[in-house]
Protein backbone atom coordinates (compact mmCIF):
# COMPACT_ATOMS: atom_id res chain seq x y z
CA UNK A 1 0.00 0.00 0.00
CA UNK A 2 1.06 3.59 -0.56
CA UNK A 3 1.32 5.59 2.64
CA UNK A 4 1.48 9.38 2.75
CA UNK A 5 3.21 10.74 5.86
CA UNK A 6 3.23 14.39 6.90
CA UNK A 7 5.58 16.81 8.65
CA UNK A 8 7.60 16.44 6.52
CA UNK A 9 5.46 15.25 3.63
CA UNK A 10 6.77 11.98 2.16
CA UNK A 11 5.45 8.75 0.71
CA UNK A 12 6.43 5.17 1.51
CA UNK A 13 5.28 1.77 0.25
CA UNK A 14 4.36 -1.04 2.63
CA UNK A 15 3.80 -4.60 1.42
CA UNK A 16 1.02 -6.78 2.75
CA UNK A 17 -2.29 -6.29 4.56
CA UNK A 18 -2.25 -4.74 8.02
CA UNK A 19 -4.62 -3.44 10.64
CA UNK A 20 -4.29 0.29 11.36
CA UNK A 21 -2.85 -0.24 14.85
CA UNK A 22 -0.28 -2.71 13.54
CA UNK A 23 0.85 -0.25 10.85
CA UNK A 24 1.22 2.60 13.36
CA UNK A 25 3.19 0.35 15.73
CA UNK A 26 5.42 -0.79 12.88
CA UNK A 27 6.19 2.82 11.95
CA UNK A 28 6.71 3.80 15.59
CA UNK A 29 3.84 6.31 15.50
CA UNK A 30 1.68 7.11 18.51
CA UNK A 31 -1.98 6.06 18.16
CA UNK A 32 -2.92 9.04 20.26
CA UNK A 33 -1.21 11.46 17.89
CA UNK A 34 -2.31 10.17 14.47
CA UNK A 35 -5.37 9.44 12.37
CA UNK A 36 -5.47 7.18 9.34
CA UNK A 37 -7.46 8.33 6.30
CA UNK A 38 -8.46 6.26 3.25
CA UNK A 39 -10.37 7.90 0.38
CA UNK A 40 -11.16 10.88 2.57
CA UNK A 41 -12.61 8.74 5.38
CA UNK A 42 -11.22 7.78 8.77
CA UNK A 43 -10.24 4.18 9.39
CA UNK A 44 -10.46 2.93 13.01
CA UNK A 45 -7.68 1.07 14.84
CA UNK A 46 -8.86 -2.41 13.93
CA UNK A 47 -9.62 -1.41 10.32
CA UNK A 48 -7.95 -3.62 7.73
CA UNK A 49 -5.70 -1.94 5.19
CA UNK A 50 -5.21 -3.70 1.85
CA UNK A 51 -2.22 -3.93 -0.43
CA UNK A 52 -3.76 -1.68 -3.07
CA UNK A 53 -4.90 1.03 -0.61
CA UNK A 54 -3.62 4.58 -0.70
CA UNK A 55 -3.72 6.00 2.78
CA UNK A 56 -2.63 9.08 4.66
CA UNK A 57 -1.32 8.95 8.20
CA UNK A 58 -2.13 12.39 9.54
CA UNK A 59 -0.43 13.72 12.66
CA UNK A 60 -2.76 15.64 14.94
CA UNK A 61 -0.28 17.27 17.31
CA UNK A 62 0.23 20.98 16.79
CA UNK A 63 2.82 23.04 18.53
CA UNK A 64 1.23 26.48 18.69
CA UNK B 1 -15.64 -2.14 15.49
CA UNK B 2 -19.13 -0.79 15.99
CA UNK B 3 -20.36 2.60 17.10
CA UNK B 4 -21.23 2.60 20.80
CA UNK B 5 -24.41 4.53 20.14
CA UNK B 6 -25.97 3.06 16.98
CA UNK B 7 -23.97 -0.18 16.37
CA UNK B 8 -23.17 0.89 12.78
CA UNK B 9 -19.54 0.53 11.63
CA UNK B 10 -17.24 2.85 13.59
CA UNK B 11 -14.78 5.24 11.99
CA UNK B 12 -12.77 6.02 15.11
CA UNK B 13 -11.76 4.37 18.36
CA UNK B 14 -11.47 6.62 21.41
CA UNK B 15 -9.74 4.64 24.15
CA UNK B 16 -10.33 7.36 26.77
CA UNK B 17 -14.06 6.80 26.37
CA UNK B 18 -13.52 3.04 26.02
CA UNK B 19 -15.72 3.33 22.93
CA UNK B 20 -15.86 3.60 19.15
CA UNK B 21 -18.02 5.98 17.14
CA UNK B 22 -19.47 6.41 13.66
CA UNK B 23 -19.18 9.84 12.00
CA UNK B 24 -22.60 10.98 13.18
CA UNK B 25 -22.06 10.05 16.82
CA UNK B 26 -18.50 11.34 16.88
CA UNK B 27 -19.99 14.72 15.98
CA UNK B 28 -22.63 14.32 18.68
CA UNK B 29 -19.90 13.57 21.23
CA UNK B 30 -17.87 16.63 20.18
CA UNK B 31 -20.90 18.94 20.28
CA UNK B 32 -21.89 17.70 23.71
CA UNK B 33 -18.39 18.15 25.11
CA UNK B 34 -18.31 21.73 23.82
CA UNK B 35 -21.78 22.45 25.21
CA UNK B 36 -20.70 21.03 28.56
CA UNK B 37 -17.59 23.22 28.65
CA UNK B 38 -19.66 26.31 27.76
CA UNK B 39 -22.25 25.45 30.41
CA UNK B 40 -19.91 24.36 33.23
CA UNK B 41 -17.68 27.40 32.90
CA UNK B 42 -20.49 29.84 32.04
CA UNK B 43 -18.62 30.95 28.93
CA UNK B 44 -21.31 32.74 26.90
CA UNK B 45 -24.88 33.91 26.74
CA UNK B 46 -26.89 32.90 23.64
CA UNK B 47 -26.94 36.51 22.40
CA UNK B 48 -23.19 37.13 22.76
CA UNK B 49 -21.18 38.15 19.70
CA UNK B 50 -18.04 36.01 19.70
CA UNK B 51 -14.69 36.85 18.11
CA UNK B 52 -13.13 33.51 17.11
CA UNK B 53 -9.35 33.58 16.71
CA UNK B 54 -8.65 31.44 13.63
CA UNK B 55 -5.27 30.24 12.45
CA UNK B 56 -6.36 27.98 9.57
CA UNK B 57 -5.52 24.95 11.73
CA UNK B 58 -7.88 22.18 12.82
CA UNK B 59 -8.71 23.46 16.30
CA UNK B 60 -9.71 27.01 15.48
CA UNK B 61 -11.74 25.95 12.45
CA UNK B 62 -13.41 23.18 14.49
CA UNK B 63 -14.40 25.54 17.30
CA UNK B 64 -15.71 28.10 14.81
CA UNK B 65 -17.70 25.39 13.03
CA UNK B 66 -19.18 23.99 16.26
CA UNK B 67 -20.12 27.39 17.69
CA UNK B 68 -21.72 28.40 14.40
CA UNK B 69 -23.62 25.10 14.33
CA UNK B 70 -24.77 25.64 17.92
CA UNK B 71 -26.28 28.94 16.81
CA UNK B 72 -23.82 31.47 18.22
CA UNK B 73 -23.15 34.74 16.42
CA UNK B 74 -19.49 34.55 15.42
CA UNK B 75 -16.87 36.57 13.55
CA UNK B 76 -13.44 35.15 12.76
CA UNK B 77 -10.16 36.96 13.27
CA UNK B 78 -7.12 35.84 11.29
CA UNK B 79 -3.72 37.37 11.98
CA UNK B 80 -1.14 37.19 9.17
CA UNK B 81 2.05 36.54 11.11
CA UNK B 82 4.50 36.71 8.20
CA UNK B 83 5.82 33.17 8.61
CA UNK B 84 6.52 32.70 4.89
CA UNK B 85 4.52 30.20 2.85
CA UNK B 86 3.04 28.70 6.03
CA UNK B 87 1.19 31.94 6.72
CA UNK B 88 -0.05 32.28 3.12
CA UNK B 89 -1.45 28.74 3.15
CA UNK B 90 -3.07 29.01 6.55
CA UNK B 91 -4.76 32.29 5.56
CA UNK B 92 -6.23 30.56 2.50
CA UNK B 93 -7.74 27.82 4.69
CA UNK B 94 -9.28 30.40 7.05
CA UNK B 95 -10.67 32.44 4.14
CA UNK B 96 -12.08 29.36 2.36
CA UNK B 97 -13.83 28.16 5.52
CA UNK B 98 -15.36 31.59 6.15
CA UNK B 99 -16.49 31.90 2.52
CA UNK B 100 -18.09 28.41 2.48
CA UNK B 101 -20.03 29.10 5.68
CA UNK B 102 -20.78 32.71 4.73
CA UNK B 103 -19.21 33.91 7.97
CA UNK B 104 -17.44 37.25 8.48
CA UNK B 105 -13.65 37.14 8.81
CA UNK B 106 -11.49 40.05 9.99
CA UNK B 107 -7.89 39.92 8.76
CA UNK B 108 -5.07 41.78 10.44
CA UNK B 109 -1.48 41.68 9.20
CA UNK B 110 1.51 42.08 11.51
CA UNK B 111 3.67 43.29 8.60
CA UNK B 112 1.12 45.61 6.95
CA UNK B 113 -0.58 46.93 10.10
CA UNK B 114 2.31 46.93 12.57
CA UNK B 115 5.47 47.00 10.43
CA UNK B 116 7.06 43.69 11.43
CA UNK B 117 6.54 39.92 11.33
CA UNK B 118 7.17 37.05 13.73
CA UNK B 119 10.64 36.00 12.47
CA UNK B 120 11.83 39.62 12.60
CA UNK B 121 10.36 40.18 16.06
CA UNK B 122 12.02 37.02 17.36
CA UNK B 123 15.41 38.03 15.98
CA UNK B 124 15.13 41.69 17.05
CA UNK B 125 14.16 40.89 20.63
CA UNK B 126 16.04 37.63 21.19
CA UNK B 127 12.76 35.92 22.09
CA UNK B 128 11.93 32.44 20.85
CA UNK B 129 9.53 32.78 17.87
CA UNK B 130 6.59 31.13 19.71
CA UNK B 131 6.88 33.70 22.49
CA UNK B 132 6.91 36.71 20.11
CA UNK B 133 4.06 35.14 18.14
CA UNK B 134 1.88 34.36 21.16
CA UNK B 135 2.31 37.79 22.67
CA UNK B 136 1.50 39.55 19.38
CA UNK B 137 -1.60 37.43 18.82
CA UNK B 138 -2.94 37.99 22.35
CA UNK B 139 -2.47 41.75 22.03
CA UNK B 140 -4.30 41.89 18.69
CA UNK B 141 -7.12 39.59 19.86
CA UNK B 142 -7.68 41.88 22.84
CA UNK B 143 -7.61 45.10 20.83
CA UNK B 144 -9.87 43.88 18.02
CA UNK B 145 -12.33 42.53 20.61
CA UNK B 146 -12.30 45.83 22.50
CA UNK B 147 -12.60 48.04 19.41
CA UNK B 148 -15.28 45.86 17.83
CA UNK B 149 -17.38 45.53 20.96
CA UNK B 150 -17.29 41.72 20.97
CA UNK B 151 -18.49 39.95 24.10
CA UNK B 152 -15.66 37.40 24.19
CA UNK B 153 -12.57 36.14 22.40
CA UNK B 154 -12.73 32.42 21.63
CA UNK B 155 -9.63 30.35 20.99
CA UNK B 156 -9.27 26.75 19.84
CA UNK B 157 -7.13 25.51 22.74
CA UNK B 158 -7.91 21.83 23.23
CA UNK B 159 -7.39 19.34 26.04
CA UNK B 160 -3.89 18.41 24.80
CA UNK B 161 -2.87 22.09 24.66
CA UNK B 162 -4.10 22.76 28.17
CA UNK B 163 -2.65 19.55 29.63
CA UNK B 164 0.74 20.36 28.04
CA UNK B 165 0.73 23.92 29.39
CA UNK B 166 -0.31 22.63 32.81
CA UNK B 167 2.52 20.09 32.68
CA UNK B 168 5.05 22.84 31.85
CA UNK B 169 3.74 25.18 34.54
CA UNK B 170 3.75 22.37 37.11
CA UNK B 171 7.31 21.38 36.18
CA UNK B 172 8.34 24.92 37.13
CA UNK B 173 5.68 25.30 39.86
CA UNK B 174 4.84 28.61 38.26
CA UNK B 175 1.86 29.41 40.48
CA UNK B 176 1.02 32.70 38.75
CA UNK B 177 0.53 30.95 35.42
CA UNK B 178 -1.22 28.02 37.09
CA UNK B 179 -3.70 30.43 38.67
CA UNK B 180 -4.61 31.85 35.26
CA UNK B 181 -4.84 28.56 33.38
CA UNK B 182 -8.63 28.45 33.21
CA UNK B 183 -11.05 27.74 30.34
CA UNK B 184 -12.74 31.08 30.99
CA UNK B 185 -11.01 34.30 31.94
CA UNK B 186 -13.58 36.96 32.80
CA UNK B 187 -13.25 40.46 31.33
CA UNK B 188 -11.11 42.61 33.62
CA UNK B 189 -9.50 46.04 33.48
CA UNK B 190 -9.97 46.47 29.72
CA UNK B 191 -9.13 42.87 28.79
CA UNK B 192 -12.01 41.05 27.06
CA UNK B 193 -13.51 37.80 28.31
CA UNK B 194 -11.58 34.82 26.91
CA UNK B 195 -12.99 31.35 26.45
CA UNK B 196 -11.66 27.96 25.37
CA UNK B 197 -14.68 25.80 24.49
CA UNK B 198 -12.56 22.85 23.23
CA UNK B 199 -10.89 22.06 26.56
CA UNK B 200 -12.84 18.81 26.87
CA UNK B 201 -11.76 17.53 23.41
CA UNK B 202 -8.38 16.05 22.50
CA UNK B 203 -6.68 17.19 19.33
CA UNK B 204 -7.23 13.74 17.82
CA UNK B 205 -10.94 14.43 18.28
CA UNK B 206 -10.83 17.96 16.84
CA UNK B 207 -8.86 16.67 13.82
CA UNK B 208 -11.43 13.89 13.38
CA UNK B 209 -14.23 16.50 13.58
CA UNK B 210 -12.64 18.41 10.69
CA UNK B 211 -12.19 15.28 8.59
CA UNK B 212 -15.77 14.04 8.99
CA UNK B 213 -17.10 17.56 8.38
CA UNK B 214 -14.98 17.98 5.23
CA UNK B 215 -13.09 20.97 6.65
CA UNK B 216 -9.73 21.53 4.97
CA UNK B 217 -7.11 22.88 7.33
CA UNK B 218 -3.37 23.37 7.39
CA UNK B 219 -1.85 20.04 8.39
CA UNK B 220 1.78 21.11 8.17
CA UNK B 221 3.36 22.21 11.42
CA UNK B 222 4.47 25.80 11.80
CA UNK B 223 8.16 25.87 10.77
CA UNK B 224 8.91 28.05 13.81
CA UNK B 225 7.41 25.55 16.28
CA UNK B 226 9.68 22.59 15.50
CA UNK B 227 11.45 21.44 18.63
CA UNK B 228 9.52 23.63 21.05
CA UNK B 229 8.89 22.44 24.60
CA UNK B 230 5.13 22.42 24.17
CA UNK B 231 5.45 19.66 21.55
CA UNK B 232 7.77 17.67 23.81
CA UNK B 233 5.27 17.90 26.69
CA UNK B 234 2.48 16.71 24.42
CA UNK B 235 4.53 13.73 23.29
CA UNK B 236 5.33 12.86 26.91
CA UNK B 237 1.65 13.06 27.89
CA UNK B 238 0.64 10.92 24.90
CA UNK B 239 3.05 8.19 26.05
CA UNK B 240 1.24 8.18 29.40
CA UNK B 241 -2.17 8.32 27.69
CA UNK B 242 -1.41 5.23 25.62
CA UNK B 243 -0.59 3.29 28.78
CA UNK B 244 -3.44 4.79 30.76
CA UNK B 245 -6.31 6.04 28.56
CA UNK B 246 -8.03 9.06 30.06
CA UNK B 247 -4.90 10.24 31.88
CA UNK B 248 -4.77 13.62 30.10
CA UNK B 249 -8.42 14.39 30.82
CA UNK B 250 -8.04 13.28 34.42
CA UNK B 251 -4.91 15.42 34.84
CA UNK B 252 -6.31 18.64 33.36
CA UNK B 253 -9.98 18.39 34.32
CA UNK B 254 -8.92 17.25 37.83
CA UNK B 255 -6.75 20.37 38.06
CA UNK B 256 -9.74 22.55 37.18
CA UNK B 257 -11.96 20.83 39.71
CA UNK B 258 -9.65 20.42 42.67
CA UNK B 259 -6.54 22.59 42.30
CA UNK B 260 -7.64 25.76 40.48
CA UNK B 261 -10.09 26.76 43.27
CA UNK B 262 -7.18 26.79 45.72
CA UNK B 263 -5.33 29.27 43.48
CA UNK B 264 -8.27 31.59 42.82
CA UNK B 265 -7.13 34.16 45.40
CA UNK B 266 -3.85 34.57 43.54
CA UNK B 267 -5.68 35.02 40.26
CA UNK B 268 -7.85 37.81 41.73
CA UNK B 269 -4.77 39.55 43.14
CA UNK B 270 -3.18 39.66 39.65
CA UNK B 271 -6.31 41.34 38.29
CA UNK B 272 -5.72 44.30 40.59
CA UNK B 273 -2.23 44.99 39.24
CA UNK B 274 -2.95 46.58 35.82
CA UNK B 275 -1.90 49.92 34.33
CA UNK B 276 -2.58 51.58 30.97
CA UNK B 277 0.08 51.43 28.21
CA UNK B 278 1.44 54.91 27.47
CA UNK B 279 1.74 54.08 23.73
CA UNK B 280 -1.42 52.17 22.79
CA UNK B 281 -3.66 52.58 25.83
CA UNK B 282 -4.09 48.84 26.31
CA UNK B 283 -4.23 47.46 29.82
CA UNK B 284 -0.91 45.98 30.89
CA UNK B 285 0.70 44.28 33.83
CA UNK B 286 4.12 45.73 32.84
CA UNK B 287 6.13 47.53 35.48
CA UNK B 288 6.15 51.33 35.52
CA UNK B 289 9.47 52.86 34.39
CA UNK B 290 11.39 55.41 36.48
CA UNK B 291 9.90 58.25 34.39
CA UNK B 292 6.45 57.17 35.52
CA UNK B 293 5.32 55.74 32.14
CA UNK B 294 4.21 52.17 31.53
CA UNK B 295 4.66 50.55 28.11
CA UNK B 296 3.05 47.20 27.35
CA UNK B 297 5.11 44.22 26.21
CA UNK B 298 3.65 44.33 22.67
CA UNK B 299 4.60 47.99 22.13
CA UNK B 300 8.12 47.32 23.42
CA UNK B 301 8.44 44.34 21.07
CA UNK B 302 6.92 46.28 18.20
CA UNK B 303 9.32 49.22 18.64
CA UNK B 304 12.35 46.95 18.50
CA UNK B 305 11.06 44.83 15.61
CA UNK B 306 9.98 47.74 13.38
CA UNK B 307 13.51 49.11 13.35
CA UNK B 308 15.01 45.76 12.37
CA UNK B 309 15.68 44.59 8.84
CA UNK B 310 13.13 41.89 7.83
CA UNK B 311 14.36 38.40 8.74
CA UNK B 312 13.44 35.47 6.45
CA UNK B 313 11.74 32.49 8.12
CA UNK B 314 14.56 30.09 7.16
CA UNK B 315 17.05 31.98 9.32
CA UNK B 316 15.13 31.02 12.46
CA UNK B 317 14.34 27.43 11.64
CA UNK B 318 16.28 24.72 13.45
CA UNK B 319 18.80 22.74 11.38
CA UNK B 320 16.55 19.68 11.40
CA UNK B 321 13.53 21.77 10.31
CA UNK B 322 15.57 23.32 7.47
CA UNK B 323 16.72 19.87 6.34
CA UNK B 324 13.15 18.57 6.42
CA UNK B 325 11.87 21.56 4.45
CA UNK B 326 14.60 21.15 1.83
CA UNK B 327 13.80 17.44 1.54
CA UNK B 328 10.11 18.18 1.12
CA UNK B 329 10.85 20.83 -1.54
CA UNK B 330 12.87 18.25 -3.46
CA UNK B 331 9.89 15.87 -3.30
Amino acid sequence: MRVLLRNPRREITIDGRRRVHALLNELGLSREAHLVIRNGELVPGDGELNDDDEIEIRPVISGG
Amino acid sequence: MKCRTCRNPAIIDLPRHNANFCAEHLQQLCRRQVEKAIHDHRMFEPTDHLLVAVSGGKDSLAVWDILHELGYRTTGLYIALGIGEYSHESQTFAEDFAARRGLPLVIESLRDDHGFDVPTAARATGRVPCSACGMSKRHIFDRVARDGGYDAVVTGHNLDDEAAVLFGNALRWDVEYLARQLPLLPARGGFPRKAKPLVRLTERETAAWCIVRGIDYIVDECPMAAGNKHLAYKQALNLIEEESPGAKASYYLGFLERMAPLLSGLSAQQADELASCARCGSPTGAETATDGSTVCAFCRLSEKARGHEPVPVEMLMSKSARRAAAKEARG
